[in-house]
């Protein structure tokens, strides 16, 4: 088959998804990288102190995962966690306010960028030490296991936390006692300033899983529907009782390692090759218009969104430092 | 020849164990490496092998006997070749002991008066009976640690309970106290319950990441949403003649970090009434035991929903001329010196402070104003350590109150040695609490 024909069949394929899934997944990705500017933006106003980690780049991963997932899943991450919050459906508002440090943040104000929960919407974390999130996700899908219900963890990890012994200990008895957890190696090819072949023996870090019995796939991470279509695939594995699966993403991240990261162990060219050429929502986008949907549409949308992080970047410096006696609150619960 | 065979020493702790069968008879001629009996320790049962050579002379203790001692004769052995069965008869008409039942070790190995409703049990089993009720009662507590299953524990503190509750509750890990920490923690983030062993504290230093910064840290950093409900317990503190990376007191690591709590019981009725209160608490709990205290015995209540509360201390002498407050096994070693103490007219009063965070200031202000001297009593470390905690706190709230410098007896500031002359005088023993209550009431 000659390559255009099976660009051709590629394309055709994709444009048998349904459309609105589609649209929402444009929606929640554009929501991310939009709230993402916002935060690096206001990061250099000074309203927003500490580390800041941006995902902007990787939104296909979290948003193409979380299309799969189901009612009472739970999500684990690293400090890079603001996109995965956005793809729970936590309030972009809580989400800014805790960036700047405010009562309203998800964290009334006391965990900042890195440590933001809700367990209302699954999501258990925002961690900040560096795979720390890995045995806490398998722990997660222990409960889910041992209270009988049919939920998984999705456990997601980066590139650099990938070398963690916890991670392979978490590996180990995921695999043992069947755990049904999803982990999800967001490769963005830099810790912090090392590339993943400085850091990293072997081939690929998904192979890591076949010493434990775990199945893996290595998919391409700047296009969503892939992602997804693994993502059914590992979580379905999971949700049957099969053990954990482990998916490595590939994936870019624009920005530096945080925001005080100038990010001189890239060239700019391999940066902005990346994003010419395979940026995730300039891939959606163009499918988009390939289905059909007017420019109108996708311009409107990216109003409404901005409209939103506008709302929530002012909510989020309106709201009041938290109170004083806060300090001394939620140490203990009793 | 005549070879005396003598009870062996199977673990560090031991110091008698039960001779639960004999696998030769007299007149069976047996090789080194040959199993010649089983024997129970305090933490397993365990064959033993011939060393020697010959024959077997005669069986000196009958199978089924508890409390034999280490180095005890156990059973003669004589040389084939020299002397005819018939002969070595002769050598020792009846066995040492009969079969007999001897009670646990009671602490200070002084009658224990038994409490209504109570009963003479060791520390271990208070332990893992509180495990088993609180089990009963919640489904969603669970076991997870090192040989805490099938093993039956490393030092039993979990024996029986595998039987009882099977695999769905009780959980072998392999040898990795980063991971099982963090997975225990993603269970209690997910609402369950789970009672993590380390089969020590000094192996928890490989979990110390997941302990401080997720489980301890978390709940302030997600403004009260993550509740982490579980209990990390194990033996903590010097054993015996394990050396620096074995025998190590870890309370004021622990005690140090916001967003613990920390308990370290010394009696069967501290271990049982706080374990429970542990497991039931929302937060997380660091339940320091000590290996040294597992075999001994105290009363202990009976009763399936006895709790002692957390955060609270308990006066167990009252006295008037100093006060020494101590925590776990050291509370022991306080009351014997307590004793020693009353013949020197000194009537000094023993705070078991059960809790190290939060800690029972009120307890301790209120014996301060009494007493007016204080003693502080710790095997860790010195600096950094409990004492002056509970020293800078005196200070700060009692300083008129005292007649004299408060005085701290801890372990020295070495790491631990092997040898057991060194050992011992790395360890705060009887004497030194003597002595340092002698020197704060001035009748040096």
């Amino acid at each position: 088959m000659k390559k255009s024909t099976a660009k051709k069949i590629l394309i055709e394929t994709k444009m048998n998804y349904d459309l609105n899934l589609l649209q929402d997944m444009y929606k929640k990705m554009l929501l991310i990288r939009r709230f993402e500017e916002k935060a690096g933006q206001l990061y250099g106003m000074g309203q927003i102190g500490g580390f800041c980690h941006l995902y902007i780049g990787q939104e296909a991963v979290v948003v193409g995962i979380q299309s799969a997932q189901i009612e009472g899943d739970s999500i684990v991450t690293s400090y890079r966690d603001h996109g995965h919050m956005l793809a729970c459906d936590m309030d972009p508002k809580g989400v800014m306010a805790e960036l700047t440090g405010r009562k309203d943040g998800y964290s009334k104000g006391k965990g900042g960028s890195m440590h933001m929960f809700s367990r209302e919407k699954g999501f258990f974390g925002g961690h900040g030490i560096v795979a720390a999130q890995v045995p806490i996700g398998a722990g997660l899908a222990f409960a889910h296991k041992y209270n009988g219900n049919k939920n998984v963890s999705i456990t997601y990890f980066g590139d650099g936390a990938a070398n963690q012994g916890q991670v392979y200990e978490s590996y180990n008895i995921a695999s043992l006692w069947k755990l049904p957890v999803v982990f999800v190696i967001e490769n963005n090819k830099y810790g912090m300033g090392t590339s993943v072949n400085r850091s990293s023996a072997g081939e690929n870090l998904s192979d890591r899983g076949e010493a434990y019995g775990i199945k893996s796939e290595i998919i391409d991470g700047m296009d969503i529907l892939a992602v997804r279509d693994a993502a059914i695939r590992a979580i379905d594995y999971c949700r049957t009782g099969k053990g954990p699966y482990i998916l490595e993403m590939k994936t870019y991240r624009y920005r530096g390692h945080s925001m005080s990261d100038p990010a001189k162990y890239r060239t700019r060219d391999e940066v902005d090759k990346i994003r010419k050429t395979s940026d995730p929502i300039e891939n959606i986008k163009s499918l988009l218009n390939k289905m059909g949907v007017e420019e109108k549409t996708l311009k409107d949308i990216d109003i409404d969104i901005k409209s939103v992080i506008a709302e929530a970047a002012k909510f989020a410096q309106d709201s009041p430092e938290p109170s004083e006696d806060e300090l001394f609150t939620d140490i203990t619960i009793n | 020849m005549t070879i005396e065979i003598l009870m062996p020493a199977l673990s560090p702790t031991m110091e008698e164990g039960t001779l639960s069968k004999w696998l030769v008879n007299e007149g069976d001629s047996i090789s080194s490496g040959d199993l010649i009996a089983e024997i129970e320790t305090d933490k397993a049962t365990m064959e033993v092998e011939a060393v020697d050579d010959g024959k077997i002379g005669q069986l000196l203790v009958a199978e089924g006997t508890e409390g034999v001692k280490v180095n005890t004769p156990i059973a003669l052995l004589v040389d084939s070749s020299e002397l005819p069965h018939a002969t070595i008869k002769k050598i020792a008409d009846k066995p040492y002991l009969e079969k007999e039942k001897i009670p646990a070790k009671p602490f200070n190995n002084k009658p224990i008066s038994i409490e209504a409703n109570s009963s003479l049990i060791s520390v271990r089993e208070a332990l893992r009976n509180g495990m088993a009720e609180e089990m009963r009662a919640d489904k969603s507590v669970f076991v997870m640690g090192e040989e805490v299953a099938e093993y039956q524990g490393a030092y039993k503190v979990t024996q029986g309970l595998l039987d009882e509750f099977g695999d769905k509750r009780v959980y072998d890990t392999p040898i990795t106290e980063h991971g099982f920490a963090g997975i225990g923690i993603g269970a209690a983030f997910g609402n369950l319950k789970p009672i993590i062993e380390f089969m020590t504290f000094n192996f928890a230093m490989q979990a110390m990441d997941q302990i401080i910064n997720s489980a301890a840290k978390t709940l302030y950093m997600s403004g009260g949403q993550m509740g982490c409900p579980i209990v990390f317990r194990g033996p903590n503190g010097a054993a015996s003649r394990v050396a620096a990376q074995h025998s190590q007191c870890y309370a004021s690591w622990y005690a140090h970090c916001p967003g613990l709590k920390v308990i370290s019981p010394w009696s069967s009725k501290d271990a049982k009434g706080l374990l429970k209160a542990a497991i039931r608490d929302p937060d997380p709990v660091i339940f320091l035991e000590n290996e040294v205290m597992y075999g001994q015995s105290f009363s202990c209540p009976d009763d399936e929903d006895f709790l002692l509360p957390i955060g609270k201390a308990n006066i167990e002498k009252e006295g008037n001329d100093v006060t020494i407050i101590s925590f776990s096994i050291m509370v022991g070693k306080s009351l014997e010196a307590a004793e020693i103490l009353k013949d020197r007219n000194i009537n000094a009063e023993v705070i078991n402070l059960r809790t190290l965070r939060p800690l029972d200031t009120d307890t301790i202000i209120e014996s301060v104003k009494k007493t007016n001297r204080v003693v502080t009593c710790e095997e860790g470390f010195p600096f950094s350590g409990i004492g002056a905690e509970i020293s800078a706190l005196i200070i700060e709230k009692a300083f008129d109150w005292l007649d004299a410098p408060v005085k701290r007896v801890t372990g020295k500031d070495v790491p631990m040695p092997y040898a057991a002359n060194l050992e011992k005088l790395a360890l705060p023993q009887v004497d030194d609490i003597v002595s340092a209550c002698v020197e704060v009431c001035y009748k040096d």
